[in-house]
């Protein structure tokens, strides 16, 4: 009888270890994700001396292996298009989407290159049970300024969490893109936005 | 005597402003006549002009001088200049959080200009931070936000660039309780202005150069970076996300079942009825995303 319990106890204690093994990336909470992602690629960062002398293709391939994985680019050209996303054919939303990556992931490599000794603050996070779409703080802190806001959006996916929106600020960095996208589907229609975003990633691709 | 000739100052100033704006307006109108507008941003044409003027000052003289700053002056002496500012600047801040209602934010305010006086070495080290007081951004443009007032059409005034109209309008006040601006010797009041000006511009360098890589159109995208940048300021950082039926539409039930008859700013706040700030209880600020 003894043997028993002991056996049962046993077993609830090996219970959480081995549910524990079987937990693959899309348990991972979103503010866990947010911070690994961050040290690893800051780490990444500090240490290796050809993006310390400004490779902007290594950050490229950087971001592309460490970062874009957990990033949701259909959610953020949809934020970005707005009303425009429902005129755009099926064909249309993939090349808008497709383009759209390109300049985010230019541009997020770009701040990277940027990067001096700034640290990142992570701010306490909770979230109830059962929410899907939750908003990560954390903060730039650099000597001799004022800490800068840099806050991420997670939507709950079947993959685990990715990031939608992100903000430096208070400035979110898909939605900035409303009016001007607004602007130039006004003037020259879906291909006409199409063919800048084309004409702008094709300018910045030059090293 | 004072008090009543600097308000008399005031009025006239902004009676001037308001007259330029509306002829500005009307002549707006009249150039770009059509649904092209941005209801944000009517008098576009004149602002782009304008954008366009700073935008060469700064490619002539402000952006060099800036870089020749960074280049010359070593990064810790930099810091203690931007420190000395920021201690003038939070007297300023402490009057406004007050204004607004935030007493235990005006009274670390106060802390930190008592500090940062005396053993910051007269502002130059930033001492309250460290002790865990933190720096607030406020300005009688935010202040004028919490009570309620609309933030009105974007203008970019020569030199000082973006504004809001109320913001504009709230500059002329900026100006008149600014210490700096106060001092009765020209010269000095000059040479503070300006370096005050050229340490702000050195903090933006890296900016630029992000701007440049992310911008389809560089006068949209600082327009729309300003605009989301004041609105989430007055709300200190809590702005309630701006949901856009295109997602809506697109991402299926969540969204559906936060649907309420309303207008999209309805929606950004019932989607983020847990944000922080809106839960505690605070006076929600008037944002002309929600008057729309």
């Amino acid at each position: 009888m003894k043997l028993i319990y002991l056996l049962l106890a046993g077993l609830t204690l090996l219970l959480p270890a081995v549910a524990d093994a079987q937990k693959s990336s899309a348990d991972v909470a979103p503010d866990q994700l947010v911070k690994n992602v961050t040290n690893e690629v800051l780490e990444i960062i500090r240490t290796d001396k050809d993006i310390q002398s400004g490779n902007s293709k290594r950050v490229i391939d950087l971001v592309e292996a460490k970062v874009l994985p957990h990033f949701n680019f259909t959610h953020m050209t949809q934020l970005a298009m707005a009303r425009d996303w429902r005129v755009a054919t099926p064909a249309q939303q993939k090349t808008l989407t497709d383009e759209f990556r390109t300049l985010l992931v230019r541009t997020y490599s770009k701040a990277l290159t940027e990067y001096k000794n700034q640290t990142i603050e992570f701010k306490p996070f909770s979230m109830k049970a059962g929410e899907t779409e939750v908003k990560v703080r954390t903060q730039v802190i650099q000597s001799g300024a004022k800490p800068i806001p840099l806050d991420y959006f997670l939507e709950k996916q079947p993959q685990g969490w990715k990031v939608f929106d992100i903000e430096v600020g208070g400035i979110s960095l898909v939605t900035n893109y409303r009016e001007s996208f607004a602007g130039e589907v006004r003037k020259s229609g879906i291909d006409g936005l199409i063919g800048s975003l084309q004409t702008k990633n094709r300018g910045t691709e030059k090293p | 005597m004072f008090v009543t000739m600097s308000f008399i100052k005031v009025c006239r100033d902004l009676a001037m402003l308001t007259m330029l704006v509306s002829m500005l307006g009307v002549l707006n109108g009249c150039a770009t006549a059509g649904n092209l507008a941005n209801p944000k941003d009517p008098i576009e044409g004149f602002n782009r002009a304008m954008f366009a003027f700073n935008d060469s000052v700064d490619k002539a003289v402000v952006k060099p001088v800036a870089q020749g700053y960074v280049a010359a002056v070593p990064a810790t002496l930099r810091i203690g200049v931007s420190n000395f500012f920021g201690n003038i600047n939070d007297v300023f801040v402490a009057v406004n959080n007050l204004l607004q209602g935030k007493v235990p934010e005006a009274l670390s305010d106060m802390g930190r200009v008592a500090i940062n006086s005396t053993v910051g070495l007269l502002g130059l080290i930033d001492v309250a931070s460290d002790a865990g007081l933190e720096k607030h951004d406020e300005d009688f443009g935010q202040t004028f936000g919490r009570w309620g007032v609309a933030d009105g059409p974007y203008v970019v005034l020569p030199i000082l660039g973006p504004r809001t109209l109320r913001d504009a309008f709230a500059q002329v006040l900026d100006t008149k309780t600014d210490p700096i601006s106060q001092l009765s010797r020209v010269p000095s009041r000059n040479t503070l202005l300006a370096s005050r000006g050229i340490s702000e511009r050195a903090d933006y360098l890296s900016t630029d150069k992000i701007v440049d890589e992310a911008a389809l159109d560089r006068y949209a995208y600082i327009r729309d970076a300003y605009l989301q940048r004041r609105r989430s300021k007055i709300y200190d950082g809590n702005a309630p996300r701006e949901v856009d039926d295109g997602a809506q539409f697109d991402l299926g039930l969540r969204y559906v079942l936060l649907q309420r008859p309303g207008t999209d700013a309805d929606l950004a706040t019932a989607s983020l009825e847990a944000a922080p700030g809106v839960a505690a209880g605070q006076p929600a600020p008037a944002a002309s995303e929600e008057r729309q």
